[in-house]
């Protein structure tokens, strides 16, 4: 077994050799679960784990995956609803309970290292089984990673299909007729033939007492009614009247508000707090300290009547900290140590090695070589991070209890945080999963659940509100990291590349988050290859015959985290930048360079020529303006982008972004031209102005003016153009961020002759 | 000291520290939600609040400041029925996470106050808010469709600060 395929992602290994072991398999093999999954609720039945019925014909269709604003509560259920003929107003969601069935498998399913090129390999299919199988057995619920449609598609439409044939069946029965006469429409069975109907309301209760029988199909896409159109969101009433209840929007009787300092270093403590001038404060209620754990540093919060009067006195409160026991970070020396690596020829990991691998170089004429940089980055999601925890004492023999609404993407790890925090068993905590303002990869951690758990304990039965500062937030996040690469490539006849050799340095997220997570299962060395930093550069269609790509881990003491589209986030800079490079160095166009390297990969090839097409590629455009071009594949989507730009001065204007896109079949066209409009300006914002820096230790951007967006004025125009597939459902809510910069960088180049290989563009 | 003024309609009075940014007193002492915090220093608008037809920071604005003023917020955007800039919102879809949705709705009714049938150069001028979800190409496409609509009806700025829903 080459050195390439033989490893997993941590998780995987170890969870999936037990899940072997104990015969997986059935717990794998069924989705669709059983009634009993759902809590029992009078005036409802539940047909299976996924979908409840009530006697009213209401349908409640299970969520897995949390909405942070990527349109999961009406995609999900959209895919219930088409396989019940039910309409979607008539729909309702329930969050999951916490059973290993509605853990996200499809995420662990990912993580196997092949070449998309490989994936149908035995080994491959075996691994990637391998980590579905882990992922059914550790049932951990998390939306990340563009998973959410991937992972749940499958048992919301078996459960679906399934749950329609139980009424069917029930439906036949009573009326002495053969199921295959009947039909469904919009919550109905019917016998048409004598004009009969009977409503899922009136059936449920009999339904539930059958057994499924014979085989379930669900629908072909020819039969499909709902899926593929572009439904209403059904989330956007309550986002446009103000009632959309977020985490910061709970309100209970006799809840406090506390603003939290957590200690400006990463990994250092708090020495002393000098509570004096807060405590003798209005409103002021107490100032309670916390220590570190699951990533949130140590720090204070202070408890008042309003959140004004905390923050007030959380900054009348005058801390010291312990310095870091790195030494302070400085983005120049760490930068400089980066760049260091890219001179070196030895260590990392190797991730991709095909043909001659470098050596190529050493016989190549014309060999191009550059090198590029990216910077860390905040999610600054709109809603900074808060939680609202209440302690309920023991009482009466009945144990203390804790109650916790936490805006998370990771339910199951806030659940084991507040266990670890609490000192409480799992069961006598209960977590209500809010709104979420924004998540992005941010949400990933469990951090900001910490400081609530210790203040609610200190001030018990009152529940408390934390709110973080925007500055809190900024300055606590788990960055993007930043990362420098060295691209070479080795052109051959006609310009074609024949070598494409690349070192990228970065520090690796997954150890950082595992051990932050589950200390016990830190590999503490940060040398473990992480596939989250090498994706992108590696991994994509391209056909070049010979290739080397190694990334060099480097552990830095800054924290950092999943980025929507993680490692792909700067790579594609990288590599579709540079691939651009090799094109402009033999006077080729582009767009048709990059389409003779897509002879054997028809899809790849109909999205960059989709969105060239749409763009008017090659037609003229007004004098100052540019056209740039980029190709990306990440999370089983292939997103291409034509940007269309100008200069003024120092600004950069982005005018229209015109993007293809193939992520299979596709559940709401509406929330997919969403999601990359959204994608596309969140990489923008990144391109223009995104940076996080460190100073002595403490991050130098405090809020918006120093870490800013893009605004509407900003914006450009943005066309979505959907390839038609039948495909399996891939994710769109992070594919379209990647191709972003590169294809602005790139209309850059055009434009003014000027290549610009460091994030975020600057061009004086 | 009690501050006294209107708000979405209803006579308001508040007996509280009359520095507190009126962020705060709506959303923590009269429950009203759906303003929303985001920076604290008026640079993301996510607190946007209209006061007297005027779009304002609601995070930079002491209570006393609107002592005796009509203040308007997302709860009373609309009566028994959708504002025209809500019903345009929703034939948009505008909203993805929605957090910053309340502020960017109420700077575009301050806006269509002062400007019924705003260009894309005006819009893109008076709004700044910050939508980390992107969507500020329907931002811009919903205003313009709400003023079309509801050009003659939103004209009279008193007349929404006044609206009917009570708070």
């Amino acid at each position: 077994m080459k050195r390439r395929t033989f490893l997993i992602a941590g998780l995987t290994t170890g969870a999936a050799g037990a899940a072997l072991l104990v015969g997986a398999g059935r717990i794998v093999a069924n989705r669709v679960g059983e009634p009993d999954d759902l809590m029992p609720l009078p005036g409802t039945v539940a047909l299976n784990g996924w979908v409840r019925i009530g006697a009213d014909n209401i349908v409640t269709v299970v969520l897995s995956a949390v909405e942070m604003g990527q349109g999961v509560s009406t995609a999900l259920p959209m895919i219930v609803a088409e396989e019940l003929d039910v309409p979607l107003a008539q729909l309702r969601i329930e969050r999951a309970g916490p059973q290993r069935r509605y853990g996200n498998r499809a995420v662990f399913g990912a993580t196997a290292w092949f070449h998309p090129d490989n994936e149908n390999s035995w080994l491959a299919r075996q691994l990637h089984a391998l980590g579905l199988a882990s992922g059914a057995l550790l049932g951990v619920q998390i939306t990340g990673g563009s998973t959410s449609v991937r992972d749940s598609y499958e048992p919301l439409r078996m459960a679906g299909a399934s749950a329609r044939a139980l009424l069917v069946a029930t439906a036949a029965d009573r009326w002495r007729v053969a199921p295959g006469e009947c039909t469904t429409l919009d919550g109905y069975v019917l016998y048409r033939q004598k004009g009969w109907r009977l409503s899922y309301g009136a059936l449920a209760a009999d339904a539930a007492r059958r057994p499924v029988s014979g085989d379930v199909i669900p629908k072909s896409a020819a039969q499909r009614r709902l899926v593929g159109t572009a439904a209403p969101r059904t989330d956007i009433a309550a986002k446009v009247t103000g009632t959309a209840q977020y985490g910061a929007d709970i309100r209970l009787p006799g809840m406090l508000f506390a603003a939290v300092r957590t200690s400006p270093f990463p990994g250092s403590g708090l020495t002393n707090v000098d509570m004096a001038a807060a405590s003798a404060m209005r409103g002021v209620v107490r100032v309670v300290t916390f220590e570190a754990a699951s990533g949130c540093a140590a720090g204070f919060g202070a408890v008042a009547q309003n959140s004004w009067q905390a923050q007030l006195a959380v900054t009348a409160c005058k801390a010291e900290w312990t310095q870091p026991p790195d030494g302070p970070a400085d983005t120049g020396p760490l930068l400089a140590g980066m760049r260091v690596m890219l001179e070196g020829e030895t260590g990392g990991f190797v991730f991709h090695e095909r043909g001659e691998g470098a050596s190529v170089l050493d016989r190549s004429a014309h060999v191009e070589r550059a090198d590029y940089s990216a910077p860390w980055l905040a999610h600054a999601t709109m809603e900074p991070m808060n939680c609202t925890a209440q302690w309920i004492p023991a009482a009466g023999g009945a144990p203390a209890r804790l109650k916790l609404w936490v805006p998370t993407q990771v339910p199951t790890f806030a659940l084991s945080t507040a266990a670890k925090v609490s000192g409480l068993e799992k069961d006598q905590i209960e977590l209500v999963i809010t709104e979420l303002g924004g998540g992005f990869g941010r949400r990933l951690e469990t951090d900001y659940i910490v400081p609530a758990i210790a203040i609610a304990r200190a001030m018990q039965p009152a529940p408390v509100q934390v709110q973080w500062s925007r500055e809190e937030d900024m300055t606590h996040d788990f960055y993007r990291p930043a990362a420098v690469c060295r691209l070479q490539a080795s052109l051959g006849e006609g310009g074609r590349p024949t070598g494409w050799v690349t070192r990228s340095i970065s520090d690796a997220i997954t150890p950082q988050f595992l051990g932050r997570n589950f200390p016990l299962m830190s590999t503490g060395s940060g040398a473990m290859p992480d596939r989250t930093q090498a994706e992108g550069l590696w991994d994509q269609a391209y056909e070049i015959p010979n290739r080397r790509c190694t990334h060099v881990t480097l552990k830095t003491p800054v924290p950092i985290g999943n980025w929507r589209s993680v490692g792909h986030s700067h790579m594609a800079f990288f590599g579709e930048s540079f691939l651009d490079e090799l094109a402009h160095s033999v006077n080729a166009d582009p767009f048709e360079y990059r389409r003779a390297l897509l002879t054997e990969h028809p899809r790849h090839r109909a999205v960059l020529e989709l969105a060239a097409q749409k763009a008017g590629w090659g037609s003229a455009l007004p004098a100052g303006r540019a056209r740039g071009i980029a190709l990306h594949e990440s999370f089983g989507t292939i997103v291409a982008q034509v940007a269309e730009v100008s200069v003024d001065g120092p600004r950069v204007h982005v005018h229209r972004v015109v993007c293809a896109i193939d992520c299979g079949t596709v559940i709401n066209p509406g929330i997919v031209a969403q999601q990359v409009e959204g994608s596309v300006i969140f990489a923008l914002s990144a391109c223009l102005y995104g940076q996080i820096t460190f100073r002595n230790g403490r991050v130098e951007q405090k809020n918006f003016p120093d870490y800013e967006m893009v605004r509407l004025r900003d914006a450009p125009a943005i066309e979505t153009h959907i390839v038609p597939s039948d495909a399996p459902p891939m994710g769109v809510g992070e594919p379209a961020v990647p191709p972003l910069a590169p294809a602005v960088g790139n209309a850059l180049f055009t434009l003014t002759g000027k290549r610009l290989r460091d994030l975020p563009f600057r061009l004086g | 000291m009690t501050i006294a003024f209107t708000l979405n309609g209803s006579p308001t009075e508040l007996d509280i520290d009359p520095a507190t940014p009126l962020l705060w007193a709506l959303r923590d002492h009269l429950n009203l939600t759906g303003t929303k915090y985001g920076c604290g220093i008026a640079a993301c608008g996510a607190c946007t609040v209209v006061v007297e037809g005027q779009a304002r920071r609601s995070c930079v604005t002491p209570l006393e400041a609107v002592s005796g003023l009509k203040v308007t917020t997302i709860e009373g955007l609309g009566g028994a029925r959708l504002h025209a800039l809500q019903q345009a919102w929703i034939d948009h879809q505008v909203p993805q996470c929605g957090y910053c949705q309340s502020g960017m709705l109420m700077a575009a009714l301050g806006l269509l106050n002062e400007t019924p049938r705003p260009t894309d150069a005006q819009i893109d001028a008076a709004i700044d808010n910050i939508c980390r979800c992107g969507t500020y190409p329907r931002v811009r496409a919903a205003i313009q469709a709400a003023a079309l609509i509801a050009a003659p009806a939103i004209a009279p700025a008193p007349a929404l600060a006044t609206s009917t829903r009570p708070a």
